[in-house]
């Protein structure tokens, strides 16, 4: 297997704008002759499939809700970053591509970063444009707030909804091309394999999740827009339905994955409270704009979070980040909260959390002032845990949240199987090991609006190849292999449902993949997964039939995707022997208990190629090469 | 806790669905409704039953793809509250709890509890966008929009889609849905250019798709889980009103009926 991001020559600046005006087009009446098929619609995918309609291709998008405007990058809340230095504070495209690397721990692709440093600016325009309610200040223009890992405020939002406005603007762009009949939207449909012809990304296999009914689909590209796959870990803020099938599935037929043990635990989530609790909810990043975060100084103290005098709580990211306090990074935040908690610091049940305080906040400001920028997630939080956050601080803990890893891309977003493309969460591309707040929803329309309708047109313009249709044999062979796999699950018929062996493997990766990681840990979990998965296939219920609305069936077929792809997550972790941003391994740290990267042996990329079930698969390396920016230890001190 | 629960069972579009009752023991102050339901699921599947269907996704009270109706009240009792955010403390020992889909003429039940709400996709497929195409925009501080009306329109933005207007109306109506996405849009200078063929070309579809009208029963906003006002349905109605009046043409595919 080849890696070749296939960077375009030039400096730095140069090269998008480069590749842009000397890209091959494909002619404006050849474009609907293409059809390309567009799986997932949130942010990444729905901005793609508007897009791409707009500018005249034939486009199929797919997605597993009922509607497109329920992706999950509805969930988003804090908001958007753009160097559009709006602030006059000192941003500039530069400071954004330098802080996203720096955030990411330099370990991500120069050239990518600085491209999406680049269009963040015009993403702003588009969103403003389709009618994005962006919160403004009294003179009209746009606001700005502040987020974790960087000195400027470029973070664009609404109220604490921003995913769910940028998103509403995707889908608005996307039903306007339903409408006119240039996209073909199939809500519902679950894509269950990648067709392959000839080395080529040719085509989908789907399953209707009303009717149950299996089919294919053929087109000349296939973009893959699904999300991550934090939901591996069974508890993580993503919706129940975000999955990995599709890319893992992908992976399976050939395309490389890239630094799966890259995942982010984010640190303001509220606690998990009892056994059977089916999701954590995140409390957005931008609360620690207003909000300090504390533990008791002594050990085991019960008191009440307002009978500790303030002599005797512990401003721990104040304490020891004093550049950027309570906006330290969230890799690093959270492994804070995680000491203070192993320490017997922590507050609340089990004694996993830290407070959120927003007293000091009040007094200042106001309570006025503070539910006008936080209203809502005050009022989630305290449906949540029947607590009044305006009166008892908030008690928070890291949780599962976004994943950098995914399929490996080059610079045009091309996975390692020719025609296959990758945007937003599913793909490794911009963040390297650690992702800096705002930054996805950043990402994923920079890659569905501004990058793919250039990178896609290159690759169409290249392929001259011959017109697929479903009646190639390479699709009743993926019919046949997922039919298998659907009549496999069914016939189970064991005892156990298929949410006890998810939580089960949740479980061990969170105790041994989470935020502390040792080579005796992770090499006991590939034991477990192992085991587990085996059982899995033995063990499992799966009630109802396959030609029937079965949700059952649907999570049975995901979570046989999470034993494997939980498996390699642990195996990249295993062979990294160094700290870098959410990748902490306890045998490479400092005295002072931070991340020691190890820039001689592993500044790069990590693609892992499949080798088949039950067999280990091949690590293959991307060298990242730092050319504008200086490998510097990073520090937030 | 121990609860009697009464769920409607419906094995697909054509079956006539009927009330089905089971007694679920250890139900925990902390659960939400649908923990609760996953909880009897696990029960269910335990004895080779097969579970409740039911929708839902980010569980967090913002993707709108949960939507009961919950001892007759869509969402619950729980003002401003989706059922994936009802927690089972607000219920008792011993309570007796009536769990329906949402139930409308426009949403029919696929399954169970699941209903198909498209309808809502193909009225903003009919108009619920501004025409950007992407890359065209200007700055986006080149249009000052004053805080007050930025404000006002995220108020009715803040729709989630979930249904739950149509459910509680009696008559079925849309409105509600309908008039938030109209004012989110009317309201901010970007929406102008399309604001009545918006207006006409959504309302054609809306009643296309066999919603009923809009009567002021003022249940919608009851029950809403964001809280949108019926304000904004005097908005819609004026905007409509003006686009009839002025009677502009309807950009082809857009029309009621079309796609
Ligand atoms: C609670 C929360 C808050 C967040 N807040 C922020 C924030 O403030 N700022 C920020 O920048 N980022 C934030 N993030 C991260 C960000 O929201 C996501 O990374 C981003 O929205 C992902 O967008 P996407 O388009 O890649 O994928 P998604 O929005 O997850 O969309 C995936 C799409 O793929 C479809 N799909 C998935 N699998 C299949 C399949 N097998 N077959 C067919 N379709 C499939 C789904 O139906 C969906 O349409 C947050 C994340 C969470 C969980
Ligand atoms: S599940 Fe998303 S709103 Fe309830």
């Amino acid at each position: 297997m080849k890696l070749d991001a296939r960077i375009p020559a030039g400096s730095l600046e140069e090269k998008w704008t480069r590749y842009r005006s000397t890209v091959k087009l494909v002619g404006p009446n050849n474009k609907r002759k293409f059809h390309v098929i567009v799986v997932g619609t949130g942010l990444a995918g729905a901005s793609a499939a508007a897009t791409l309609a707009e500018l005249g291709y034939t486009v199929s998008a797919f997605c597993y809700q009922d509607s497109a405007r329920r992706a999950h990058s509805i969930a988003a809340q804090g908001g958007i970053n753009a160097a559009k230095n709006y602030q006059n504070d000192g941003d500039s495209v530069y400071r954004l591509f330098y802080e996203t690397v720096k955030g990411g721990d330099f370990r991500a692709r120069e050239a990518n970063v600085y491209r999406l440093a680049e269009v963040s600016a015009a993403i702003i325009d588009q969103c403003v444009a389709q009618g994005v309610p962006f919160a403004r200040e009294y003179s009209g223009t746009l606001s700005n707030r502040s987020f974790g890992g960087s000195l400027v405020s470029r973070t664009f939002y609404a109220r604490g909804q921003t995913g769910q406005q940028l998103l509403l603007g995707a889908y608005s762009a996307l039903s306007k091309q339903i409408g006119e009949g240039a996209v073909k939207m199939y809500p519902r449909t679950e894509m269950l394999d990648l067709v392959v012809v000839d080395g080529t990304a040719r085509g989908i296999v789907v399953r209707d999740l009303v009717t149950g009914k299996v089919e294919a689909h053929a087109g000349d590209a296939v973009l893959l827009c699904t999300g991550g796959y934090s939901n591996a870990f069974f508890l993580s803020t993503n919706a129940k339905g975000c999955n990995a099938t599709a890319i893992w599935r992908a992976h399976r037929r050939g395309a490389a994955f890239a630094n799966p043990c890259y995942t982010q635990i984010h640190p303001t989530c509220i606690p998990q409270a009892g056994p059977t609790q089916s999701k954590l909810t995140l409390m957005s990043e931008s609360l620690r704009n207003d909000g300090r975060v504390w533990v008791p100084k002594k050990t085991g103290d019960t008191r009440r979070p307002g009978d500790v005098p303030t002599g005797e709580r512990d401003y721990y990211l104040e304490r020891i980040y004093p550049t950027y306090g309570n906006l330290a990074p969230r890799d690093v935040s959270s492994r804070a909260a995680k000491r203070m908690c192993d320490e017997g610091r922590g507050v609340g049940p089990g004694g996993r959390g830290v407070y959120l305080d927003f007293a000091d906040s009040i007094a200042r400001l106001g309570e006025g002032v503070i539910r006008d920028r936080y209203g809502n997630l005050f009022e989630m939080y305290e449906r949540i845990t029947g607590e009044d956050p305006y009166k008892v601080p908030m008690r928070i803990y890291p949780a599962p949240h976004y994943t950098m890893g995914g399929l490996w891309v080059d610079y045009g977003l091309m996975s390692t199987i020719p025609g296959l493309f990758v945007l937003g969460e599913a793909n490794f591309s911009d963040h390297g090991a650690n992702r800096l707040g705002a930054s996805a929803l950043m990402q994923g329309l920079a890659d569905g609006y501004f990058v793919i309708p250039y990178t896609l047109g290159e690759y169409l313009a290249g392929s001259a190849g011959a017109k697929v249709t479903p009646s190639h044999p390479a699709f009743a062979e993926t019919l046949a292999a997922v039919a298998t796999t659907t009549e496999k699950l069914l016939a189970v018929k064991g005892s156990r449902s298929v949410d006890s062996f998810h939580r089960e493997l949740g479980a061990v990766m969170w105790d041994t993949c989470g935020m502390g990681r040792t080579a005796e840990g992770l090499k006991s979990a590939i034991a477990q997964i192992r085991a587990l998965g085996e059982r899995y296939w033995q063990d499992v219920r799966v009630p109802g039939a396959g030609e029937d609305f079965n949700p059952e069936l649907e999570k049975a077929g995901r979570v046989a995707d999470y034993f494997e792809l939980g498996e390699l997550m642990c195996r990249d972790a295993l062979e990294r022997n160094e700290s870098c941003g959410g990748h902490f391994r306890e045998e490479y740290q400092t005295a002072e208990g931070e991340a020691l990267r190890n820039d001689t042996d592993f500044c790069h990329a990590a693609a892992w190629e499949w080798t088949g079930p039950g067999k280990d698969p091949i690590r293959h390396v991307e060298p990242l090469a730092f050319e504008s920016i200086q490998l510097a230890t990073r520090s937030y001190k | 806790m121990k609860l009697t629960l009464h769920i409607w069972r419906q094995k697909n579009r054509s079956d006539e669905g009927r009330f089905v009752t089971y007694e679920l023991a250890d139900v925990d102050d902390h659960m939400s409704l649908l923990e609760m339901l996953d909880l009897l699921n696990e029960r269910l599947i335990g004895k080779g039953e097969e579970p409740v269907a039911f929708e839902h996704d980010c569980r967090e009270g913002i993707c709108g793809s949960c939507g009961l109706v919950i001892n007759g009240i869509a969402h619950g009792k729980e003002k401003g509250t989706t059922v994936c955010q009802l927690h089972m403390r607000h219920f008792a020992d011993g309570d007796v709890v009536y769990i329906e889909p949402f139930r409308a003429r426009a949403f029919p039940v696929i399954k169970d509890l699941v209903v198909d709400r498209s309808a809502f996709d193909r009225i903003v497929q009919a108009g619920g966008f501004v025409s950007a195409r992407t890359g065209s925009a200007p700055d986006g501080n080149a249009v000052p929009v004053a805080k007050p009306v930025a404000d006002l329109a995220m108020d009715a933005a803040e729709c989630i889609g979930c249904g739950a207007c149509v459910a509680a109306c009696p008559n079925g109506a849309a409105m509600l849905f309908l008039a938030a996405k109209i004012s989110h849009l009317g309201l901010l200078p970007q929406g102008q250019p399309e604001r009545s063929a918006r207006a006409r070309a959504m309302v054609s579809r809306m009643e296309y798709e066999g919603f009923g009208s809009c009567t002021n029963y003022r249940e919608c906003e009851a029950v809403c889980p964001k809280r949108i006002s019926v304000n904004f349905i005097a908005r819609l109605n004026r905007d409509f009103m003006k686009a009839s009046l002025f009677n502009e043409t309807i950009p082809a595919g857009k029309a009621a009926g079309g796609a």
